[in-house]
């Protein structure tokens, strides 16, 4: 018998490990256009300390270890390229603790949005978090160690600046906490302790978080979106601007698409709003609405949808299901706001010469400090040319977003290699001297972030 | 080529003007309506053009059917003042166009109902009231094919409607239609008042929704159980198309044992939803949708309504919420009915 | 078959291994799968089966005993089907099972559903006891042969054969009794259903069991049918009229609701009581029955009914469904979807976990003896119930 399964069943028992090629082939897929490679074992721990015996086993033998969430960031960054052992650590669910007072949730690396979403509207229905646009099943964890932005983008940023605390396993099996949590005083804030920030954006090449504490925000009683359509790409920043300096609103997002036909070559700028009262939701609609934005609507160039009440979570699954495939992928970069009129009529062009219904959308990150633009490509997974179509595509995006002066978010391969050539050299080096003093067996997510 | 029949000589020597005078949303005296009147009648510019909330109402109002806010809208797609913002327009003439392949034609001998684009709202259509009712557009997918179109005179586009409809009436032609029911009333405006107003021909007879509705009732009289409810009718934009079918409201609420509260906004002088109104260039319309809005729950309200009775898909997803705030609950008519012979509605919530 | 040759093959590429499946409609736990939730990888969720599925036909992978467990395991809860945001929801039970026949068809089905179907077709009975013997639950009760009553009281397998389901069985024909309902049983010419055969992908024999039955009823004149088990209800209410089955069926909680209402059961001696109901899936999610149960419980007095929070549309399995109370491909571990449930019963306060179904009943009893909750828990069938408000018990 494989004295790798062996070893794991000994640490997790023998139902949460296999090396049977359904779980191996289940396991070896992105859902995007990555190609599959298979690991040689999938384990599901329940505990950090299981964790940390498997990383010190996969330590001493020098075997690759490649740790999964929800697996939704389509990027390929949880897939074996080396073999080796994928974890699954999705079965580390609890929510641990929520504190009201100092608005934090600490969790397990394996809760998901779903899960943590309905809890806090069960039992604390004044507090919210930072909920991204992916399904429900992606994990908190997973979400904010991409810098993964939700609907409070605008206005309390990315996900990761949300952080007040990190539990992790180093790839040499040691755990680590950063934060209030390493001097016993609580989860509730990261600074002012010295900055050890190495493990957010690093596509878990330099260690597994296992615990993260992170900021929850008033919810209201009122939860809706208003939408505002132009047709003019231009305009779109400064309408932005408007609002964001209006301080009223919450998440805005500005998307345009080909199908369904009435968005077609129109851009719907979604804006959430809340409040606890009438009163509070009117004031902010006049703000917004009539002095922000009354101008536009006058001169005719602008047009108010409606505000909608009950906030709907967006179906992005059924983005997948386009090309009546079952597939979709994107290139996501953080941008200047201004770039947005470029963005999408470069975008728009790359999508109309591979054959592929154009989609694109803006979400504001902070005061208009930024935006998350994405380029989104479906594909039919039984139709190999539109697989090639969509990765064709996301590849001159994901050279797209570099020339237009911003920076890939949550880049795959291709894309990290595109980063990497740009960034300033001593960056380079002290990025390799980093994973190499944490991971100095190169096991951790072997293939990302690789530093010639 | 589809020109609007328009007699401009009955209309200068029109004694009242009530198509402005009686207007809800502008303040027009007798002679200013005059002279306003002459000057979209000439193809010039006038407030009215740009003021006017395109609540269809002063089709009603004209004595001589001589089709004033069908008038209103050429002009102004002529001369460029549409009410709503351009990006509002381009949408609105997008989500027209059908993008899910051709609609399956099945040929019918009988009486038949258009969902129009309302395929949707297809649930509502069950119970012993449709029995053996065939019904058309019933695929979501697909139901832009039998758009009547006639919500561009909200976008000052009668061009849209005119290059569009015909294809529309063919399409529907094609599955043998010889009477048509037709469950939105803005479907049955286009083709009972709107297309003969500008020459366009329908070969089929078309048959207002609340009169079968009340000839089904009729029919199943013995199973009716009177409701013994207050109710308020939400009047749509539309019915202004079909005042002679406005009649079929009442007979039916009395036909079902339902009393129709005393307001003050009823059948002539009942108040838009408000709905399209909110996003329109004129200063001041997202605080003058909402304030139509506040006084016609009020006005509901105040006349003790339990239950507000909708026609329209379009009013119900404007003031279902609000009018539900308020403590009464929203039904569509063909549910109400559905209640009456003891059926559950598909839509109470 | 081959890919091109399965009948969905132009949808079963279409899942995008979103992962909604897994959650109930309040989104609370990722655990509503009860395939996942036993085994907790993505080869038991229904995203992963469906890509294992399309693999195996595609000769991508070849068949294993651990591919066919694996499909196995789905037990046709139909929590997919309600929570899939994408339009071919409807048909992901329907693939799965398709999957299952073709592995029926190649001969490939893992030894306890072989032993299912082959007991089913011998003994007309998926536990191979023998067809003799079904009628016995009724000894000593007085229940009549059925010969042109208003309805047949179909029993079912489980009803029949099950120990502890047997005292539902009788339960209920004691209360059709007090209530004066005019009924038949057909004792030990009572055949299989088909409905867990089906779900298992034996669709010949499904056909075969389903034109048997219809030929026996109508032959016997029968034109309603209370049955006592949803699954039951589920194969005559939906499938039998695809074979000319036309009859009025009722689960017996839409009955016994009537009955209560028009004063024919008197339940006024009351039933004192925290109590919690389980929907079972095959009265839930696949007949969107989820009023009638709650509204006998709620009559009664004494009962302080409670709600466990995944309930109704969005209810746990039991895991007992797609022949699984027997072919047990969910059990041995404390995350089998039964052991779960019983623990979520049981947070509720409640000291009654009440059922509608003689599975769900078997699944649960056992989760609550596994959990060491005997002393806290009781399952009772509502039939149990109602019995004993009305003092026949």
């Amino acid at each position: 018998m494989d004295p790798l399964y062996q070893s794991l069943a000994k640490i997790v028992g023998e139902g949460h490990v296999s090396t049977q090629t359904e779980e191996l082939y289940i396991y070896s897929f992105d859902l995007g256009t990555t190609e599959p490679y298979r690991p040689d074992c999938v384990v599901a721990p329940r505990t950090m300390e299981e964790v940390q015996e498997i990383v010190r086993l996969a330590n001493r033998d020098e075997i690759p270890i490649v740790p999964l969430g929800g697996g939704l960031s389509l990027a390929g960054l949880a897939v074996p390229f080396r073999g080796g052992i994928l974890l699954d650590l999705k079965r580390m669910d609890t929510i641990i603790e929520v504190n009201e007072k100092a608005r934090y949730a600490l969790v397990e690396c394996g809760v998901s949005q779903g899960q943590l979403t309905s809890y806090l509207e069960r039992h604390h229905p004044t507090l919210m978090h930072s909920e991204p646009g992916a399904p429900p099943q992606a994990t908190v964890a997973g979400n904010l160690a991409i810098h993964g932005q939700g609907d409070l983008a605008q206005p309390y940023g990315f996900n990761s600046d949300m952080v007040n605390g990190l539990e992790v396993v180093l790839p040499t099996g040691q755990v680590c906490q950063f934060g209030s949590c390493s001097i016993s005083a609580g989860w509730f804030t990261q600074h002012p302790l010295p900055d050890l920030g190495l493990f957010l954006g690093w596509a878990g090449t330099t260690g597994i978080i296992t615990k993260v504490s992170i900021r929850l925000y008033p919810r209201k009683k009122i939860l809706g979106a208003g939408m505002f359509v132009v047709e003019d790409e231009e305009l779109v920043p400064e309408i932005i601007y408007e609002i964001t300096h209006t301080e009223m609103a919450q998440d805005v997002v500005s998307f345009s698409q080909a199908i369904p036909p009435f968005s077609s070559g129109l851009h719907h700028i979604t804006i959430n709003l809340s409040a606890d009262s009438e009163e509070e939701l009117e004031f902010k609609q006049k703000m917004i609405w009539d002095d922000a934005l009354g101008e536009y609507i006058r001169r005719g160039d602008g047009g108010l949808l409606g505000f909608a009440r009950h906030l709907q979570r967006p179906q992005v699954s059924k983005t997948s299901d386009w090309r009546k495939g079952g597939g979709f992928e994107y290139v996501g970069a953080i941008m200047p706001v201004e770039r947005y009129p470029e963005c999408y009529r470069r975008g728009r062009e790359i999508s109309e010469r591979h054959d592929i219904p154009y989609t694109v959308l803006g979400r504001v990150i902070g005061m208009s400090h930024a935006m998350m633009f994405s380029w989104t490509y479906a594909f039919n997974r039984a139709d190999p040319e539109t697989i090639r179509q969509a990765r064709e595509a996301l590849h001159e995006s994901d050279d797209l977003a570099l020339e237009l002066g911003g920076a890939i978010w949550k880049p795959g391969l291709y894309g990290q290699k595109l980063v990497m050539e740009r960034m300033d050299p001593n960056t380079l080096d002290l990025m390799k001297k980093v994973k190499q003093l944490l991971d100095p067996n190169g096991i951790m997510n072997p293939g990302n972030w690789e530093v010639a | 080529m589809y020109e609007l029949k328009f007699d401009a000589n009955n209309c200068l020597s029109c004694e009242t003007c009530d198509c402005l005078t009686k207007c809800q949303y502008m303040d027009i005296d007798r002679d200013t309506a005059r002279t306003e009147m002459a000057k979209i009648i000439n193809g010039e510019d006038s407030f009215v053009l740009h003021d006017c909330v395109t609540c269809y109402a002063c089709e009603e109002y004209c004595a001589m059917g001589n089709h004033p806010f069908y008038l209103i809208v050429e002009r102004q797609e002529e001369l460029d003042v549409p009410p709503l913002p351009k990006p509002l327009i381009k949408r609105g003439i997008q989500m027209g166009i059908p993008f899910r392949g051709e609609p399956e034609i099945v040929q019918v001998n009988e009486p038949v109902m258009t969902m129009g684009a309302f395929a949707d709202l297809t649930y509502l259509i069950q119970g012993r009231l449709f029995d053996g009712l065939p019904l058309i557009s019933t695929d979501p997918r697909k139901m832009f094919h039998y758009f009547c179109q006639l919500m561009y005179l909200h976008y000052a586009r009668t061009s849209v409607i005119k290059e569009r409809l015909p294809g529309i009436i063919e399409t529907i032609a094609k599955h043998n239609v010889k009477e048509l029911i037709c469950f939105h009333d803005e479907c049955y405006g286009t083709f009972a008042s709107y297309a003969p107003a500008v020459g366009i021909e329908v070969p089929f007879k078309i048959i207002h929704f609340f009169e079968y509705l009340y000839n089904r009732l009729q029919e199943l009289r013995d199973e009716i159980i009177p409701l013994n409810l207050k109710v308020a009718y939400q009047r749509p934009c539309s019915s202004r198309l079909s005042p002679d079918k406005y009649h079929f409201v009442n007979a039916i609420f009395k036909l079902i044992g339902v009393e129709s509260v005393e307001r003050e906004y009823v059948s002539e002088n009942a108040l838009c939803c408000g709905g399209i109104i909110m996003g329109q260039r004129r200063e001041g319309s997202r605080r003058r949708a909402a304030d139509i809005e506040r006084r016609n729950v009020e006005d509901m309200a105040n006349a003790g309504a339990e239950v507000c009775v909708f026609n329209c898909p379009a009013c119900f997803n404007t003031l279902a919420e609000p009018v539900s705030r308020r403590g009464i609950r929203p039904i569509f008519m063909s549910d109400l009915c559905r209640l009456a012979i003891g059926e559950e509605p598909a839509g109470w919530r | 078959m081959t890919l091109t040759e399965y009948r969905y093959s132009d949808v079963v590429h279409r899942c995008f291994r979103c992962g909604y499946c897994k959650f109930p409609v309040n989104w609370i736990d990722v655990n509503n799968c009860p395939a996942y939730a036993r085994y907790r990888m993505e080869s038991y969720s229904t995203g992963g089966r469906l890509w294992l599925i399309r693999a195996w036909l595609n000769d991508e992978i070849n068949w294993t005993e651990h591919f066919a467990e694996i499909v196995y395991a789905c037990v046709s809860c139909k929590n997919c089907v309600e929570k899939c945001p994408l339009r071919f929801n409807i048909d992901i039970v329907n693939m799965i099972v398709a999957a299952k026949s073709e592995m029926v068809e190649r001969g490939l089905v893992p030894s306890t559903v072989k032993e299912f179907l082959e007991n089913v077709q011998r003994q007309g009975n998926p536990y191979g006891s023998s067809r003799a013997r079904r009628g016995e639950w009724s000894q000593g009760t007085g229940v009549e042969q059925y010969q042109g009553q208003e309805f047949l009281y179909y029993v079912g397998c489980v009803g029949s054969y099950d120990t502890r389901a047997r005292q539902t069985a009788k339960t209920l024909a004691s209360l059709l009794h007090k209530a004066g309902l005019s009924f038949g049983v057909l004792g030990k010419e009572e055949n299989c259903d088909g409905n867990e055969v089906k779900n298992l992908g034996e669709l010949t024999l499904f056909e075969m069991l389903a034109e048997d039955n219809i030929t026996q009823f109508k032959a016997l004149g029968v034109n309603k049918i209370v049955t006592l088990s949803p699954h039951s209800y589920n194969a005559m209410k939906n499938d039998y009229p695809d074979y000319g089955g036309d009859f009025y069926v009722y689960h017996y909680t839409q009955l016994v609701q009537q009955l209560i209402g028009d004063g024919k059961l008197d339940i006024s001696g009351g039933f004192n009581a925290r109590v919690v109901y389980h929907d079972p899936c095959f009265l839930g999610r696949w007949n969107e029955e989820y009023d009638s149960p709650r509204r006998i419980l709620k009559a009664i007095p004494g009962i302080e009914l409670v709600e466990m929070e995944r309930n109704k549309a969005g209810a746990l399995c039991c895991g007992g469904g797609g022949g699984n109370f027997y072919a047990d491909f969910l059990s041995g571990s404390e995350n089998s979807p039964a052991r779960r449930r019983v623990r979520e019963a049981r947070a509720t306060g409640a000291n009654i976990l009440a059922v509608a179904c003689p599975n769900c009943m078997t699944m649960l009893e056992d989760a609550v003896k596994a959990e060491d909750l005997e002393d806290k828990l009781a399952v009772r069938d509502l039939s149990e119930i109602v019995a004993e408000a009305c003092g026949t018990e």
